[in-house]
């Protein structure tokens, strides 16, 4: 009963720090209408379903999903939300495909912190409030520091190994148009940049971004008839380690949650990580880079920084490692940094990504919720010729 | 969607749990959450080790008070070390949150999935209904501080005036179902009641007394779904999920005919579509409308088309929609008897259905065969309708 799922059309809107001239539902309509006109299909007639990623408290409305059916074309579809990440949004509409009784699934996510007067304190009530938020920390996203502090101690690396990986993302970004963040900086810079949540300096947090990102797959019947360059969505996975309430059960220094996320992704694609030619992956913080690259077994473990030095994970490397920059380059899109990650995957797989597309045919999309969740999502692509 | 006859893959639900529902319990929401989670594990035989998937269904955050509220909740619902995600159709939560288990299953990427929801409304001050405050657009609706019971009040005029239905009409639904909980060990609000305690009980908003609202609740539920495969060796009577449906409508509720919801319709067609059900009047021997209102349960009879329009309360007074009746709704006592603890309220629902079409409702179990049951769920303004069809 195996059936094939295709990503055949993306729209986006956005990607600066702040859009002002548009509202965040005037954002999703724009990266829907552009989705649809890449897909060439009609939105109020061809689509079986519509899921939008979204949480509340992002969008400072209390049962944010009532404004989610106008923007996207789902009025009066069956329409739902999931409070969660895009890739998490795009799990679900890949799970509708393949039960059978839907053929044309579009996704949705999008952010707009730069709305938000108060981001620290709506971080901080994603504390638990019984034994983490009475601490009051002075910053709430202080658990990404100590699992960079656990995961520097495991593998011997030093604070220029993780340095390095914002300075590789963010010159990475200067070719690529979404990238607010990008930015030509050397070790130093970084080094010597204000702390921002030890080990990380500035430069090694990604900044937040407005974004908007919609996008339509298909079943395989319906993708040949839709589209002559399908991108095949040929694994999902994501995973929970803990939740926010039971951070005494996470390990330190690791990413479980990726590792399954990424194992579950390769299983259900009946691919190794061998096989993998680009990763988009997780980069809010430098040392998430390695660490996942790592979680997801690209990489052996602890050696993912060295091989990030010697070139590997460069744009003309063997695996190009977020040659769109990443979040460190791109900014955080809140719910939608999963899609941000897949969007630049399907983009170099559909060989549209302009001045950085690099050669690949099959990729590995993987993100995080970010703190203080321990939720990761992985997708792999393929493009149509890959083998 | 389209019909897929060629496709096979059963699901089934195979457990159910329930906490009590309280105006105030003194669980924190992963409590209450895991109390309902290990009940269903349980009731299935089943340990946390068998489940493959967990599904997380909340109502606004703002209830629990915290932000990311899915995350929050995960480890209370099972959800350690495995595919968890929490999905939300405001009000609707509750019947989605089995929806959405069963194409987890349904899609075989999961062969035993948790599906839990969770609600504490109590913390909110000074009323839970603050919350409401800020579930409307904000440019427009937010600045003449609307309150939530003033658009039902609306849509419940609207109904008696379309209808021609009155108070006492109406009233009957709240008398009904106070006396059906009183079977439900669950239980918040179960009394034996009668029409004119409705009509003499205090006016909140007209023509919306005290007595036709659901009340504030605390509680969580949960069920166990599975895999054909799976099902058959958990248990000998599972209960089949035999159709789906999810409808959203625009946001503009003030520009809807609010006397019938057409969103319910569309869902229940979807639904009915997939179980091949035809003339649900006659096909259908058992449902769990939504019922945070009394009116609501007639207008979601009506959605369901279990009753033309506008027909309910006809058929309501001639007791066609009794424990006993030919076609008895709200069986358990629903969201004004049972108690309304948003998403957890729904699953509740379904919970139901499961255990009548076991013949294990007990003192709640409905006088005539049954093979198939509806529940349905709405939510946000006026807008979502969630529908899932089970059989025996």
């Amino acid at each position: 009963m195996s059936r094939r799922v295709a990503i055949i059309g993306v729209g986006w809107y956005g990607f600066k720090p702040a859009v002002p001239d548009l509202s965040f539902r005037e954002m999703m309509f724009e990266a829907s209408v552009r989705a649809a006109e890449a897909a060439g299909v009609d939105l109020r007639r061809d689509v079986d379903a519509f899921v939008s990623s979204q949480e509340d408290y992002w969008e400072g409305v209390a049962i944010s999903d009532e404004f989610a059916p106008e923007p996207i074309g789902g009025v009066l579809r069956p329409t739902f939300t999931v409070a969660g990440d895009g890739l998490q949004g795009l799990a679900q509409a890949y799970m509708l495909i393949r039960t059978g009784y839907f053929d044309v699934v579009l996704v949705e996510s999008h952010a707009k912190p730069s709305d938000i007067l108060t981001l620290d304190k709506i971080y901080e009530l994603a504390l638990d409030p019984v034994n983490v938020r009475p601490l009051s920390p002075s910053n709430p996203l202080f658990t990404a520091g100590l699992d960079a502090v656990a995961y520097m101690s495991r593998t011997g690396l030093e604070r220029e190994d993780l340095a390095f990986i914002a300075v590789k993302n963010r010159v990475q970004g200067l070719r690529n148009p979404r990238a607010s963040y990008a930015a030509r900086i050397s070790l130093d810079e970084v080094l010597e940049a204000e702390a921002y949540i030890y080990p990380m300096t500035r430069y090694e947090v990604a900044g937040f971004t407005d974004a908007a990102i919609t996008v339509i797959l298909a079943s395989e019947d319906a993708a040949r008839r839709l589209t002559d360059n399908p991108v095949w969505v040929s694994g999902v996975g994501w995973s929970t380690e803990t939740g926010t309430g039971a951070l005494a059960w996470h390990e330190w220094g690791r990413m479980k949650s990726m590792r399954m996320a990424a194992d579950m992704a390769y299983r259900t694609a009946g691919v190794k990580p061998s096989q993998i030619d680009l990763a988009e992956v997780e980069d809010r913080f430098s040392f998430m880079e390695p660490l996942t690259l790592e979680e997801a077994r690209l990489a052996p473990e602890g050696g993912a920084a060295k091989m990030a030095r010697e070139g590997v994970f460069s744009p003309d490397g063997s695996l190009p490692v977020n040659p769109s920059g990443g979040s460190l380059a791109m900014g955080v899109a809140l719910e939608a940094t999963g899609l941000a990650r897949l969007l630049e995957a399907y983009l170099q797989l559909a060989g549209a990504a302009g001045p950085h597309q690099v050669e690949a045919s099959r990729a590995l999309v993987a993100s995080w919720r970010g703190p203080p969740t321990y939720t990761s999502m992985a997708v792999i692509l393929e493009s149509g010729d890959a083998l | 969607m389209r019909p897929n006859i060629h496709v096979k893959s059963k699901v089934a639900v195979v457990g159910a749990g329930l906490t009590l529902f309280r105006r105030r319990m003194l669980e924190t929401p992963r409590e209450l959450a895991w109390e309902a989670a290990s009940m269903a594990l349980e009731s299935a035989g089943l340990t946390l080790k068998d489940i493959d998937c967990v599904v997380i269904g909340t109502a606004p955050d703002a209830f629990d008070g915290v932000h990311l509220n899915g995350e929050y909740l995960a480890d209370g619902a099972g959800g350690i070390n495995r595919p968890t995600v929490r999905v939300y159709v405001g009000g609707g939560t509750g019947v989605f949150v089995p929806i959405a288990a069963w194409w987890h299953v349904a899609s075989g990427l999961c062969r035993t999935v948790l599906a839990v929801a969770e609600e504490k409304m109590s913390p909110g001050h000074p009323h839970p209904q603050g919350v409401f405050a800020y579930i409307w657009d904000p440019v427009l609706e937010r600045p003449l501080g609307p309150n939530l019971i003033w658009i039902f009040a609306l849509e419940m005029r609207r109904y008696m005036h379309k209808c021609g239905a009155r108070k006492e009409d109406i009233a009957l639904v709240s008398v009904k179902n106070k006396a059906n909980a009183l079977g439900h060990p669950a239980a918040q609000a179960a009394a034996r009641i009668t029409v004119e305690d409705v009509l003499n009980s205090e006016v909140l908003v007209w023509p919306v007394n005290r007595l036709d609202i659901s009340p504030v609740s605390d509680g969580a539920a949960a069920l166990v779904l599975a895999s054909e495969n799976e099902a058959r060796r958990i248990t000998d009577s599972p209960v089949w999920v035999e159709g789906v449906g999810f409808t959203l409508d625009n946001t503009h509720w003030y520009n809807r005919e609010l006397g019938y919801p057409r969103y319910v319709q569309y869902a229940a067609r979807m639904a009915y579509k997939m179980a091949g059900i035809e003339r649900p009047w006659r096909e259908i021997d058992v449902a769990e409308p939504y019922d945070p209102f009394d009116y609501k349960e007639l207008h979601h009879i009506e959605g369901l088309m279990l009753a033309r329009p506008c027909e309910a309360p006809k058929l309501l007074k001639e007791g066609h929609f009794n424990r006993d009746g030919d076609l008895p709704t709200s069986p358990s006592g629903g969201l004004l008897g049972v108690g309304n603890p948003i998403a957890a309220a729904g699953v509740m629902k379904v919970a139901e259905l499961f255990w009548q079409l076991r013949y294990e409702a007990g003192a709640r179990q409905v006088k005539k065969p049954v093979h198939r049951g509806v529940a349905q769920a709405w939510g946000d303004l006026m807008q979502a309708g969630t529908v899932i069809v089970l059989g025996n």
